[in-house]
Parts: structure tokens; C-alpha cells; sequence
């Protein structure tokens, strides 16, 4: 009886042990692998593009598209799932904060950056830019994502231009909620006639009980090679 | 459990800590790299999207 009482007492133990390690490895080591994986991208992706070596086409949206000159959304041109095909820079984040967009919001999508919604608008278009990303674990790419207020830029590189956005509102909706991905954010079904991004996170941190999202408003494009743009030279 | 493990071990104490030392390694190991992988995936606390159905 002895015995088995403290062989209960060592496992039970061990299991706590083992769960710390988990919440360890979950927290930290996720960030820092992910972290390290999604800079070496960042990295690749801007030196390709400006080393002007042929990108994938995918990642060329159309060459007229901004809010005062709509392009014909493209959804054949999305990049295979998993590819980076953007970059998302967010002052608000920090002047060094870059993370590579990928096609895709599986799981694995997700531990490599900020994942894109298959079939949603490409950077630039008319319609729906939609983005999910880790608030927690995995990189963290959207931890701040409460930070964002009205008027932050939020600004997206492709291979050729640069897309400026701006916060335009946040809510917290139930995970359900596939409207606010919708190509006008949360009226299904309409025809839209304006370029948004939108961005979902876990809400609240560490829990998958809500989502966190963000929309914003394209204003302003210009091509890669004219330099990034003044959103970005006025990081705060 | 844990005196059992010291019990089967051979050699002096420092040879059985060695050991020890090895296989708590090798375990975190497994743990980093195949275990708590998969089991992440399917708790997702930290699940960002939103899906229908």
C-alpha cells in the first residue's frame, strides 16, 4: 500500500513536471523557432525582390490596383498554399517588426507566419485582404494586436509594390463569425467596391474562446522600386 | 518508481547519475520535438481563425 502510494505520488510528479516543460516548450521555444524561421523568410523574400529576380507572378497583384482605380479581383492567381508571397510591416509593432504572409490558415501556415484566407483578396484588390495570425506562441506575429487604433498603418510589400492601409475599426466576435472576413467586412454577400484588410487573432490571449479582429482601409500604393513608403519612414 | 530506476542501474552513484542525466536529455528531447508537437496541434488554445460550420 506504501509502495504504491508513493509510486502514485512520483508520477504524479513526473506529470507535473512534464506540463511545465509543455507550457515551456509552447511559450518560448515555439517563439523562438518560429521567430527565427519567419525573419530567415523575411529576409529571402526582400532580397529576391530586390535583387529583381523573376517572383512568383502570383505575388504581382494588378499593377492599377488602389482604392480610386479597382482591379478585377484575381482568385486564380493565388500563390500554392504555404508559399510566402507578402510582407507585413506594422509601425505600431515596432520599426523592426516584418513577417512573411503565406497562403493558407492551417496550422502549419500558421507557424510560419501570418497566413493569408485561400480564396480571399490578394494585397491591393478590391475586396477582402484576410489575415490570421498567432497572439500568442508560434512567432506571435499579431501579440499587439489590441494596440491597433484608428489611423495606424498597416503596410504590405509584394514583390513589386508597396499597399498602405489604415486601421479603420477592431471588434471581438465569436470564432464563428466568418463575416468579418467577408469581401465587405461583416455584410456578406455585398459587392465590394473598396479594398480592406482584415486581421484575426485568439482573443483573449492564450485562449481560443473569441477572435480579435481588426479591419483597415487601403490608402495609398506605390511600386517597390519607388522605396517604401512614407507609413513606414514615420514609424513612431 | 525513481528508487526502482536507481535500483537496476549498474555501476557507482556517478555513473547512474550520468545515465540518468542522459535519459532525462534524451526524453526532454522526444518531448521537443515529437510529442509536444503533436499534442499542440490538437489542443489549439491558440487558434486565430475564424471558420464556419
Amino acid at each position: 500500500m506504501r509502495r504504491a502510494v508513493s509510486a502514485l505520488g512520483e508520477l504524479l510528479l513526473t506529470a507535473g513536471v512534464l506540463t511545465l516543460l509543455f507550457v515551456v516548450w509552447q511559450l518560448h521555444w515555439t517563439d523562438l523557432t518560429s521567430g527565427r524561421a519567419q525573419a530567415a523568410t523575411v529576409s529571402s523574400l526582400t532580397e529576391r525582390w530586390d535583387a529583381g529576380a523573376p517572383a512568383a507572378p502570383a505575388a504581382a497583384p494588378a499593377p492599377t490596383a488602389s482604392a480610386a482605380a479597382p482591379a478585377v479581383p484575381d482568385v486564380d492567381q493565388s500563390p500554392p498554399t504555404g508559399d510566402a508571397f507578402a510582407v507585413v510591416y506594422v509601425p505600431r509593432f515596432g520599426p523592426d517588426y516584418a513577417v512573411p504572409v503565406v497562403e493558407g490558415t492551417g496550422t502549419e501556415e500558421l507557424k510560419e507566419g501570418i497566413g493569408h484566407y485561400a480564396g480571399t483578396a490578394l494585397p491591393g484588390q478590391v475586396g477582402n485582404l484576410a489575415l490570421a495570425g498567432h497572439r500568442v506562441t508560434y512567432g506571435k506575429p499579431f501579440h499587439l494586436i489590441a494596440d491597433l487604433r484608428p489611423g495606424d498603418a498597416v503596410v504590405v510589400a509584394t514583390a513589386t509594390r508597396w499597399f498602405t492601409y489604415r486601421v479603420a475599426s477592431s471588434q471581438v466576435v465569436s470564432p464563428r463569425q466568418v463575416s468579418v472576413i467577408a469581401p465587405v467586412p461583416d455584410r456578406p454577400g455585398e459587392d465590394p467596391t473598396q479594398a480592406w484588410l482584415t486581421m484575426t487573432a485568439c482573443h483573449p490571449m492564450h485562449s481560443a474562446r473569441e477572435r480579435y479582429v481588426v479591419h483597415a482601409l487601403l490608402e495609398s500604393a506605390q511600386d517597390r522600386s519607388a522605396g517604401p513608403p512614407a507609413s513606414l519612414a514615420a514609424a513612431g | 518508481m525513481y528508487a526502482w530506476w536507481w535500483r537496476v542501474l549498474p555501476g557507482p552513484w556517478w555513473v547512474r547519475l550520468l545515465i540518468s542525466l542522459l535519459a532525462a536529455a534524451g526524453l526532454l528531447l522526444l518531448c521537443f520535438t515529437v510529442v509536444f508537437p503533436a499534442l499542440a496541434d490538437h489542443l489549439a488554445i491558440n487558434d486565430g481563425t475564424v471558420e464556419g460550420n
